[in-house]
């Protein structure tokens, strides 16, 4: 039987089709059939009123910690994609940060497995570069590929061997997937609990320079250019990391790079008072900063949004400020966010938006979705730009609530999430 | 709106303050071992004229020393914000003395008790005596003075007001009445 | 009503200068109270005050001690060692233990800055921050900024130059926002890895040498150097920290002037400070020690004003 599903009325917002127009968008067998002007219902179809939405590919976030194995007490595959789904995001990438580490087929397998139980939002595993993370040997990276990862990443730790990232950046080449870095100099940032600056030795907070980030940005710059493997940085938060990449892809290196919605809206002022949910890996910059990566943002130097979502236990949290964790969720408020704070004040428009948000990371990290062509997969977000809503973390579908923007308005909310024609997520239940 | 009406004015005091020193002296039969003590704030100031009249009629220098009784109040934990504490100065040994207390007005008595139990952690004088210049009744503590300056009737919501050149610009003694019930 | 410090004395930062003032002024009486035969009032009796130790400290502790006693307070010292991880109690739980047992006031010492604050968000009780991390050490501040003004008479316009390890050190902070807020001129002088990234930001002077610092300054306060520095390769060694920034009379003698000097302690004789000018005719050290359990009285004194539950509006006139 044909499972159909009409999505109504809504804006169809595709900006790598440079679709922009009202119209509606049919789903049959979990594909895209036909999309753009009146489109009849007809027979067992689910209709969906789109009216005063876009209705855009799905979004895709290459950067969450979904800590399962081993920390399901803080978030679980189901939980977090789930939370996925609620932000309107279609799929996600898995960090292999778990416990224990994902470094082997085995351990991809199992993540592939419990995101199709889940039956929310895509999970797509990031397999380890180097065996538990420890940056000695490299893990398997065929293996994993063939269970089902997408990249390679020792994130939450950087890969501090100059000589393992640039043998991971030529292995990878044959599967071709990115290699993905977590920038932070050892020696520089260790100790550090916030951005080095004003507030930090006000505070009395070790603090992390900005080229704890940008030394190892560069050098990952040139061992790709070395190599000619694809190098993906994670959560860049400086101005000066935005110009280095700059200087990269000027000069054709295979250089991409990510941006969070905090980085991109809280400066280390946030860190007042000592409050645990402003500490994060890396830090909260100065507002000098906030305003290159918003800038980096429009103009494609920096190419998609990721939350680092990283879920933690209230008690964790509840610390002095030099023991608590870093990290902060982030899979259910990203998209009000970008919107709150980027569209509104005219840094991007809704098409950047969807850009950063699905087709880029489909494109970089060859995933299928960020695209609303006809016979494509129908992972679709509809979402309401003008919608207006304020954030309550116990409301939250992720197990976290370490989120730093705690009873802020915002606008822009995810009204229904599509998975494979599957309505997976509707606001309101 | 209060009004005021004065008791003693600034010649009226002045004569009082001196036979207070007369009997201060008369009290303790001549001027020996004698330490004139005077309760912060303006006990000290009314401290300072009687040990002048007795030195210009007597030419004896009366030590004087100064109490603040802030840290010894029974009401210190709920008076609120902590008023500012003054300078206590008594740097003598109390044994054999005959310790004279001045203060301006006597009232509930519990300041002089306060006075008293500070007096105690200095030492053990011979005796104490208590000179005020005004004594307005309304005892709630078992204290008496031995030298008063004027006793005077007034209602409890009546405030007695010792003024004093140093601190308020002139002499003299007054009864601010309240008319309304604030 | 609270008292005119607020609930809790968490720093000098966050203090108006009529506040430090007030807190200088009332340590004055408190000085003589020392001095006595019996050094006891009874303005805190039946005032409950834990002495919340993270990190060992003999001198601070005795100097609140004894302030506690001397307001006749009842005290009593909790030592622990470590982190909220390493311990096991956490934090929190310490806390609200000694809420549950109707404490008072907390003075707690801490490795973590901003552990003070922590527990003063979680407590009704008063928080008196005994030294936080690398943040505060206000009575510290406080007992500094009461030599120099013995010294002095005033603090606004004094040269005062904080010396040493500015970087990891809470009460070089501490005195930094003291002295600016009483209106003093404020230099700092060390090895540049030992000062703030950002110290240019403070409105100090820097001084890198320390020739340039003894000429300026009319006050030095002088921070004692951790042997930890030298291994986390921030200085090479302690013997070239006293070569080239140490306090010797020899540099001291081609002052313009006598400077006063100023250590919070411990020292390190040889080090930071050759023992000729910690033990020198303008050596106040000692002065600050008994300085500190007059500040202390007058804090602890200050913060116990005012109960909202238990005040009553202070009469006009006082009651006799």
């Amino acid at each position: 039987m044909t499972r159909r599903l009409l999505l109504q009325g809504g804006t169809l917002l595709d900006p790598s089709r440079r679709l922009d127009a009202r119209g509606d968008l049919l789903i049959a067998d979990g594909k895209v059939a036909r999309l753009g002007g009146t489109i009849d219902a007809g027979d067992s179809t689910e209709v969906l009123d789109c009216a005063g939405c876009y209705v855009s590919p799905g979004f895709i976030d290459v950067h969450c910690h979904l800590r399962e194995p081993g920390r399901e007490d803080v978030e679980t595959i189901a939980t977090g994609a789930q939370a996925a789904a609620a932000g309107g995001f279609t799929a996600v990438c898995a960090m292999p940060n778990t416990e224990p580490v994902t470094d082997n087929q085995a351990a991809v397998g199992f993540i592939i497995r419990q995101a199709l139980r889940a039956g929310a939002a895509r999970v797509y595993p990031i397999g380890a570069i180097s065996v538990g993370q420890r940056g000695e040997a490299l893990a398997e990276f065929g293996e994993m590929v063939g269970a089902g990862a997408v990249a390679v990443s020792d994130d939450g730790r950087p890969v501090a061997s100059a000589h393992l990232m640039r043998t991971a950046l030529e292995y990878a080449q044959a599967f071709d997937i990115p290699v993905i870095d977590h920038c932070e100099e050892p020696t520089l940032a260790k100790g550090g609990a916030m951005n080095e600056g004003v507030v930090s030795a006000r505070l009395g907070l070790p603090g992390i320079p900005t080229e704890a980030e940008e030394i190892m940005v560069i050098r990952d710059i040139l061992l790709a250019r070395r190599t000619g493997g694809h190098v993906h940085l994670a959560h860049m938060s400086t101005k000066g990391s935005v110009e280095l990449i700059r200087w990269g892809k000027e000069r054709g290196i295979r250089v991409t790079a990510e941006v969070t919605p905090h980085h991109l809206t809280l400066t280390e002022d946030a860190c007042e008072g000592y409050d645990t949910h402003a500490k994060m890996n890396p830090p909260l910059r100065t507002a000098a900063d906030v305003t290159a990566l918003g800038e980096a943002l429009r103009d494609g130097t920096i190419d998609l949004v990721a939350t680092d979502h990283a879920p933690h236990h209230y008690d964790a949290k509840e610390r002095e400020f030099t023991d608590a964790p870093f990290g902060i969720i982030g899979l259910e408020t990203a998209l009000a966010l970008v919107v709150t704070e980027l569209v509104t004040p005219g840094i991007i428009d809704f098409a950047t938006l969807v850009d950063r948000m699905s087709c880029r990371p489909a494109a970089l990290f060859h995933l299928q979705g960020g695209t609303l062509a006809e016979g494509s997969v129908a992972d679709v977000t509809v979402f309401d730009p003008g919608r207006a809503w304020t954030v309550d973390p116990s409301s939250f579908l992720s197990k976290g609530r370490n989120t730093p923007y705690a009873g802020r308005a915002l606008t822009g909310r995810a009204v229904y999430t599509i998975v494979g024609g599957h309505v997976v997520y509707r606001l309101g239940g | 709106m209060p009004s005021a009406t004065t008791i003693l004015d600034a010649r009226a005091m002045d004569r009082t303050l001196r036979r207070m020193a007369d009997e201060i002296v008369e009290l303790n039969d001549g001027t020996d071992n004698l330490i004139i003590v005077g309760i912060q704030r303006r006990g000290v100031q009314l401290a300072e004229r009687i040990a002048a009249t007795i030195k210009a009629r007597n030419d004896v220098d009366v030590p004087r020393g100064a109490l603040d009784i802030t840290l010894y109040r029974d009401d210190l934990q709920t008076v609120g914000p902590r008023p500012v504490v003054g300078a206590t100065k008594l740097p003598w040994d109390l044994e054999d003395k005959f310790v004279v207390i001045v203060d301006d007005v006597l009232y509930t008595g519990r300041t002089v008790r306060a006075a008293l139990d500070e007096l105690a952690d200095f030492g053990r004088p011979a005796r104490i005596a208590l000179a005020v210049l005004v004594d307005r009744g309304g005892r709630e503590l078992p204290i008496h003075a031995d030298v008063v300056g004027k006793k005077i009737d007034v209602a409890p919501h009546d405030r007695v007001d010792v003024l004093v050149e140093e601190l308020d610009g002139k002499d003299g003694v007054v009864i601010a009445r309240r008319d309304d019930d604030a | 009503m609270t008292s005119a410090l607020g609930k809790d004395l968490l720093g000098l930062e966050p203090l108006t200068s009529e506040q430090i003032q007030l807190i200088l002024d009332t340590a004055e009486p408190f000085k003589e109270i020392s001095e006595r035969a019996i050094k006891k009032v009874p303005a805190l009796r039946g005032q409950t005050i834990v002495n919340l130790f993270f990190e060992a400290s003999t001198r601070t502790r005795i100097s609140f001690e004894f302030a506690e006693k001397r307001l006749s307070a009842d005290t009593v010292n909790v030592a622990s060692s470590g982190s909220s991880v390493q311990k096991g109690e956490t934090l929190v739980d310490t806390a609200r233990n000694l809420e549950a047992m109707r404490i008072d006031m907390v003075v707690i010492r801490h490795g973590a800055s901003g552990a003070a604050r922590f527990l003063a968000d979680r407590i009704v009780s008063n928080v008196i921050n005994a030294g936080d991390g690398t943040h505060e050490h206000p009575t510290q501040g406080l007992l500094d900024l009461l030599t120099l003004r013995d010294h002095f008479g005033t603090l606004a316009g004094r040269r005062v130059c904080i010396v040493g390890d500015v970087l990891h050190s809470r009460v070089a902070r501490s005195n930094i926002w003291g002295l600016k807020k009483m209106g003093a001129e404020v230099a700092v002088c060390g090895p540049r890895s030992l000062l703030p990234w950002a110290i240019g930001e403070f409105g100090v002077t820097v001084f890198s040498r320390v020739e340039e610092a003894i000429e300026w300054a009319e006050a030095l306060n002088i921070l004692r150097l951790q042997l930890e520095r030298m291994t986390a390769g921030y200085i090479p060694s302690l013997r070239e920290y006293n070569r080239v920034f140490g306090i010797t009379r020899e540099r001291l003698a081609r002052a313009p002037r006598d400077v006063l000097i100023l250590h919070p302690g411990p020292m390190n004789r040889g080090v930071e400070i050759d023992s000729d000018v910690a033990d020198g005719p303008h050596s106040v050290i000692l002065n600050q020690v008994t300085n500190g359990v007059a500040i202390r009285m007058a804090v602890l004194y200050l913060l116990a004003g005012g109960r909202p539950e238990l005040a009553e509006a202070a009469k006009g006139g006082s009651e006799r």
